[in-house]
């Protein structure tokens, strides 16, 4: 099912149309409201009449993480404080906390794109919802939640951890929408072995995943295990948090709903606007948002558009599952690695599991040693170390023939790498550069 | 004869061995032969004992990686030559031995030697009829 046709699947030439409308009334609020954006576009001689096409959003100048930290907590702010009814902000663990105000109009925004992301999902009224994301300052549970009452399914927000008693209420109340992250889930399925539970005996019928990079590898073997269609969800507090964009039915790339967020694909090195298809930095602009809307939002997440009708009945523009992030890529001996690329490689090697940590060090070389913690299958585990040392050169030939660099596998007990209830700590970077 | 083995993986750090070995004293669980084999990065713990199966579900309860094996137990004259006889049978007999290791202080002029060969069944049909047939005492 479809939550909202008439936009979802709207004539492209009309969604333009209404684009246009929405940016040009966009730049020119926030040119007469908010002061960063309008020194912004003076010091680059733009002016909000100079917006004409979709095209000319090029004109515009780009809005980075760091602008917004420097702006904490309300230097964006383009309504009246009185006007904000919630606010949310990012955990702040890299540095200060990016905020996102939301008016009524942003609440009723998040409430429609989630209804629009659940839906793509499978979702339906009579669903049951476990909403496993964290509740709080974190977007993930409440946008999950709006949008589940948007819908009127039935939500369970339990939130993150307890996973002994997620499993209980998964059974008892006999949910059949897991939301959660990706990492997690494969956790929950460890923790119901042991308790002896048959997640083939659950009703689960999809599970929405996100808020962390993960591959088409570690999809299977989620759905394997869990026995539902997994979908991949995507979004950031700063565009709203989750509901930017969803997988349909199709799983070829997460719909974006572009007529609330417009997607552009740029050259991270240059800025430079990359045509459909092209592999870039994804940038986003929050069209119809009114507390604390963004233009031309850098999110530092690489992946490529893809336009055209979706089998399932939608025309919403689609972004490829993320690649990496610029900023989550590693240079290791001037080779750049994405943690993904390393799952990938994992996913393909029976005899270990897809935990994993890379520890990133410069040694007395001054050359980067990277090590890979990997975990061994039970099942392979060998009284013969030559048999354990066949699959730690396994895996080194494996990442030497497809990354191009060696790194040094650790094989390590199963199960000793930390198990994350939020987003899996896969790096650890010890390099003071 | 055959017995069972059980190998323990271990990761090199810091009081794994010392946990494992807590843990068997707890249970009461004593060891007829101990032995690591190591690498840089990680360890195999051997061991035999006398209820191998309960000693593997004990370490499998706690959380460790743990398999049963088997391998053969070898009782032979404690004098200087005693392996070199069996080494030569097994060579003779094209049995591979993957690693070997001896059992804990035996008793009176036996000495006992465990290998772990790539062909147990012919290995140990081979120990039996040239008179390796005593059996171990656990």
């Amino acid at each position: 099912m479809i939550w909202n046709a008439v936009r979802e699947s709207e004539a492209p030439e009309k969604r333009r149309t209404r684009q246009l409308a929405d940016l040009k009334d966009l730049v020119a609020r926030l040119y007469n409201r908010v002061p960063f954006y309008k020194e912004r576009f003076d010091a680059q001689g733009v002016k909000p009449s100079d917006i004409q096409s979709l095209e000319d959003i090029a004109k515009i100048p780009f809005t980075t993480k760091d602008d917004l930290r420097e702006t904490y907590p309300y230097g964006l702010l383009a309504s009246g404080e009185e006007e904000i009814v919630e606010v949310h902000t990012s955990s702040g663990t890299t540095g200060t906390p990016v905020v996102d105000a939301y008016t009524q109009n942003d609440m009723d925004i998040w409430a429609e794109v989630m209804a629009r992301c659940l839906m793509m999902a499978g979702a339906e009224r009579g669903d049951v919802i476990q909403n496993g994301y964290g509740y709080g300052l974190f977007t993930g549970g409440l946008g999950v939640h709006y949008g589940a009452h948007n819908i009127g399914c039935n939500i369970i927000p339990v939130g993150g951890g307890n996973t002994e008693r997620q499993l209980q209420l998964m059974r008892d109340f006999e949910s059949t929408v897991l939301t959660c992250t990706p990492s997690y889930s494969l956790y929950m399925t460890e923790v119901a072995k042991e308790m002896g539970l048959e997640m083939a005996d659950l009703k689960l019928k999809s599970g929405i995943f996100g808020a962390e990079p993960w591959s088409d590898n570690m999809r299977r073997e989620i759905e394997e295990k869990m026995y539902l269609t997994a979908y991949d969800i995507y979004g950031l507090t700063e565009i709203i948090g989750p509901g930017v964009s969803n997988e349909c039915s199709e799983h070829n790339g997460l719909h974006i709903n572009e007529d609330h967020f417009y997607p552009e694909i740029i050259n991270p090195e240059t800025g430079e606007v990359l045509p459909d298809g092209e592999k870039g930095e994804l940038v986003f602009t929050t069209l119809t948002k009114t507390g604390t809307p963004i233009l031309r939002y850098r999110t530092r997440d690489i992946t490529w558009l893809e336009r055209g009708e979706c089998a399932c009945g939608r025309n919403l523009v689609r972004m490829h599952r993320l690649l990496g992030r610029t900023d989550d890529m590693m240079i290791i001996r001037g080779v750049n690695v994405f943690p993904s690329q390393i799952e990938n490689i994992l996913m393909e090697i029976e005899e270990t599991q897809p935990h994993y940590q890379i520890v990133i060090d410069r040694g007395q070389s001054h050359l980067d040693d990277v090590e890979l913690r990997v975990e061994v299958e039970p099942q392979f585990f060998s009284d013969e170390t030559k048999q354990l040392e066949r699959i730690s050169q396994k895996i080194a030939t494996a990442m030497k023939n497809k990354l191009g660099v060696n790194l040094q596998i650790k094989l390590v007990e199963p199960k000793s790498i930390e198990r994350s209830m939020g987003k899996a700590k896969r790096v650890i970077d010890k390099r003071t550069l | 004869m055959k017995v069972t083995q059980i190998s323990v993986f271990m990761e090199n750090k810091n009081g794994r061995l010392a946990e494992i070995t807590k843990l068997l004293a707890s249970k009461k669980i004593s060891l007829r032969a101990v032995t690591i084999a190591d690498t840089a990065d990680f360890g195999i713990l051997r061991l035999i004992v006398k209820e191998p199966d309960r000693t593997r579900d004990v370490l499998l309860e706690a959380g460790f990686t743990a398999r049963e094996t088997d391998v053969l137990a070898v009782a032979m004259e404690d004098k200087p030559g005693a392996l070199a006889d069996v080494m030569e049978l097994f060579e003779k007999n094209n049995v591979n031995i993957e690693y070997l290791y001896s059992i804990l202080a035996g008793k009176g002029d036996k000495a006992d030697i465990v290998f772990r060969v790539e062909d147990l069944e012919r290995g140990q049909i081979l120990l039996k009829q040239n008179g390796y047939n005593r059996p171990l005492d656990l």
